[in-house]
């Protein structure tokens, strides 16, 4: 293929919406939560179709807003229902984002008449238009995707470092976070919301399959090769950056193979993330299905039973 | 068969925690209520001019136009109900979601296969068996992560709903690019239509419904101990994978029916939505289980009917929307394990508690003012000594005094003493008695942490055998704690 400054920014949209997404995504698996960015995702419906309705403009900003409000209330609701109905946290999350979407659904629908709003254009970004968006920064046309998720990505780390002590504890044990005088619940929030922005900030601009396959996936491979937190971050950011760019290279050479043009890079970027999933999955020195083969054999080898003999 | 619930609250520690109180219920109740008919509000608008013929007609099936979509709408809410019942209660709820996104690669790779085989390729026992067989490829990713890494459940769903939906929409902006081929609605065969169901879906919707009910009824037990103790069911000697394959199966089977008929969203809600109000009215799994298929079927052909009724309604988010409200009245009035029926359970434990530590503490004052040891007489007490007793804040120790006078256990002396009614004493010294018993018995028998010796107290003659009582009194005795009991045990030996 030809390389062009285009093909650039284009993987460099996506390396950063990766990063900002892996770096909460860690601590979503680690809670047991992975399938939060999925209901975010679904639930922003209603909040996008109020601020529509109520501005009858598609203006990013609004929406931008009342999508993350949506998101917010997406976690704030699950959380109730699970706490206080004592339901299971997926279940509850399943409860309330197919109600929100529903409800957005049908808002939607019954406003048909007078206005022009596909959920489809508004939850499935187009990755490759990115770069035609740009905006002058000191003499540099810089796409608007790569300035808005920058500056997620910028708070998201910001935030990570300044509470790494606090999220860790409370990702691993919550009373004792507790116990320190953490507040757990406020964490789970700080948390909460800093997914609902970086989903919505995401899938605006880059698509929200893009968005639930970084949160999950690559955090997902990080655990595979490292027991610790800060590897496992920095771990998962390289394998976003890396999904970024092999995603969009295979979207455009692997349809070539057998004779189309190109796919969407949204789409590769994903399937390549769960290949090296999959790499990982197999050959991790720690726990990859291989390596720990091998290492049961020697296993075998070595605990032999020795014979009892009767003295 | 009946089933104890790990997650059910611990009596005493349930009394230490903060709780939910009743305001926030409220709140949540009426904000989520606001929020749904805010939602649903624009649906009845000035437009309905609706007789009730038309109304009775509609949810009497007499119209032949909403039967077929009625009747398959229900069958799938028995069918989700039935296998979302086994989800739910093993944490899996979200299968659904995981399945229905990973359809996607089997849908476009049937389509492109059909098409090259010189079809249109939009047949659909060709779509539905290319989402199936992705479905089960996707499942057995799932389990396979699930029982050979650490990852966890969740991020083994989260993984392979991203990554198949993602390849699916790779391999559609390929498929887009075929000449002459339609691929156009090929991704929205995912989101459903409803409202133009065929007679096939609906002998198909039955099929898989009656199928997960005789799965139900003859795999019952086994599919009970699947969910509540798998080690167990292993260690008996249960293929449990295959079970756990077997039920799954039956999910995907449910998910790629009513995906293609009814739409992603709603066949999500159908899985999950239903089991979890169901949970609230019963601690019986069989019970449960029925009562979801019955929801299930009752919110689709409510809300099938409503959206018949008015124009412009997409059956499926009406469905969802009726099935919500549903979960949210179950989950705050359900008299079992609802919101409202246990801040209510709570609430009288804790006051029976109280008026038990506030007895207590009563005579114990009077037994250290008595001067025979035998013998405690009933005498005049000040508030003061109460609160030196223990440490109640004293605007709590009004409100539990002012219930136990109500009780007549209590009455006003003068100079603002109090004094044990006759009743009261032999109740204080009955509680005293029980609660040394069991706090002797938990300290010098049982290897059980001392932090536990509240729980209960009350029942120690009928927990603990005639004659162990009476080695529990002569220990008493011996240190000096004697109280004789009020009433007198009858040995039945």
């Amino acid at each position: 293929m030809n390389w062009t400054s285009f093909d650039s920014w284009i993987v460099a949209v996506g390396a950063v919406s990766a990063v900002a997404c892996a770096l909460p995504g860690c601590f979503l698996v680690l809670r047991k939560m992975s399938m939060m960015g999925d209901a975010i995702s679904h639930a922003v419906l209603p909040g996008i179709a109020v601020a529509f309705l109520m501005t009858g403009t598609r203006s990013s900003i609004s929406m931008f807003v009342a999508a993350a409000i949506t998101g917010i209330l997406t976690a704030v609701f699950t959380q109730w229902v699970s706490r206080f109905g004592r339901v299971d946290r997926g279940a509850a999350m399943g409860i309330v984002f197919t109600t929100l979407f529903a409800v957005g659904l049908l808002m939607i629908v019954r406003a048909a008449d007078h206005v022009d709003l596909d959920p489809g254009c508004v939850l499935y970004g187009a990755m490759e238009m990115t770069p035609l968006d740009t905006r002058n920064i000191f003499g540099w046309n810089i796409p608007r995707a790569v300035l808005s998720i920058g500056v997620v990505l910028l708070v998201n780390l910001l935030l990570i470092l300044a509470l790494f002590k606090e999220l860790r504890i409370s990702a691993f044990d919550t009373s004792l976070s507790d116990t320190l005088g953490f507040s757990s619940r406020f964490l789970h929030y700080l948390l909460m919301t800093i997914v609902a922005v970086t989903t919505v900030a995401a899938f605006e601009a880059v698509g929200s399959i893009i968005v639930i396959a970084m949160l999950i996936v690559p955090p997902a491979t990080a655990l595979l090769l490292t027991h610790r937190l800060v590897p496992m971050l920095i771990v998962a950011s390289l394998v976003g950056v890396l999904s970024a760019f092999l995603g969009h290279y295979s979207a455009n050479t692997i349809p070539g193979w057998f004779g189309y043009d190109s796919t969407s890079t949204s789409g590769m970027m994903a399937t390549v993330a769960g290949l090296l999933f999959t790499i990982a999955w197999l050959f991790s020195p720690s726990e990859g299905l291989i390596v720990r083969r091998f290492r049961n054999r020697e296993g075998n080898e070595l605990e032999e039973p020795a014979e009892l003999t009767s003295t | 068969m009946p089933f104890v619930d790990p997650s059910r609250p611990d009596p005493v520690k349930s009394l230490t925690q903060p709780r939910w109180g009743l305001r926030t219920t409220l709140f949540t109740g009426a904000a989520g209520l606001s929020l749904l008919v805010f939602g649903c509000s624009p649906a009845f608008g000035a437009e309905s001019g609706l007789s009730w013929g038309d109304i009775g007609d509609i949810l009497l099936l007499k119209n032949y136009n909403t039967r077929l979509v009625v009747l398959s709408t229900s069958a799938l809410g028995i069918a989700a109900g039935i296998v979302g019942a086994f989800l739910l209660l093993r944490k899996r709820s979200l299968m659904g979601d995981a399945l229905a996104h990973s359809t996607l690669p089997g849908i476009v790779i049937a389509f492109v296969v059909m098409l090259a085989l010189g079809g249109t390729g939009k047949s659909l026992p060709g779509l539905i068996a290319g989402a199936a067989l992705s479905g089960i490829i996707g499942l057995l990713i799932m389990l396979a992560i699930r029982n050979t890494t650490r990852l966890s459940d969740d991020t083994a769903m989260g993984f392979v709903l991203s990554v198949f939906f993602g390849a699916g929409l790779a391999l559609l902006g390929v498929v887009q690019k075929i000449p002459k081929a339609s691929a156009a609605g090929l991704e929205s065969f995912i989101y459903g239509k409803a409202a133009s169901m065929v007679l096939v879906d609906f002998w198909l919707i039955s099929a898989i419904a009656a199928l997960a009910a005789i799965a139900a009824l003859f795999l019952f037990k086994e599919f009970t101990l699947l969910c509540f103790d798998e080690s167990f069911a292993a260690a008996e000697g249960w293929p449990t994978l295959w079970l756990d394959v077997l039920l799954l199966g039956l999910v995907t089977a449910v998910t790629v029916i009513g995906l293609q008929s009814v739409g992603l969203i709603l066949i999500i809600a159908f899985l999950i939505t239903p089991p979890a109000a169901a949970r609230f009215w019963t601690h019986r799994l069989s019970t449960m289980v029925f009562l979801s298929a019955v929801i299930g079927a009752a919110s689709g052909w409510l809300g099938a009917s409503i959206s018949a009724l008015l124009p412009r309604l997409p059956a499926g988010a009406v469905i969802v929307v009726v099935t919500s409200l549903v979960f949210l009245v179950s989950m705050i009035f359900a008299p079992t394990r609802g919101v409202f029926a246990r801040n209510l359970r709570q609430r009288r434990l804790k006051n029976k508690v109280e008026r038990q530590h506030l007895l207590r503490a009563a005579f114990e004052i009077l037994e250290a003012n008595s001067t025979k040891t035998e013998q405690v007489a009933n005498a005049p007490f000040s508030r003061d000594d109460l609160i030196a007793k223990r440490t109640w804040k004293p605007r709590h120790l009004d409100k539990i005094l002012k219930k136990e006078t109500a009780f007549g256990h209590l009455e006003s002396e003068n100079h603002g003493e109090l004094r044990l009614s006759e009743s009261g004493f032999g109740e204080a010294a009955r509680i005293t008695r029980n609660h040394r018993l069991w706090e002797i018995y938990l300290v010098t028998h049982a290897d059980i942490a001392p932090s536990h010796v509240d729980r209960d107290a009350d029942m120690v003659e009928h927990i603990l055998e005639a004659d162990l009582v009476q080695r529990l009194e002569d220990e008493l005795r011996n240190r000096g704690a004697w109280i004789p009991s009020p009433h007198l045990i009858k040995n039945p030996s």
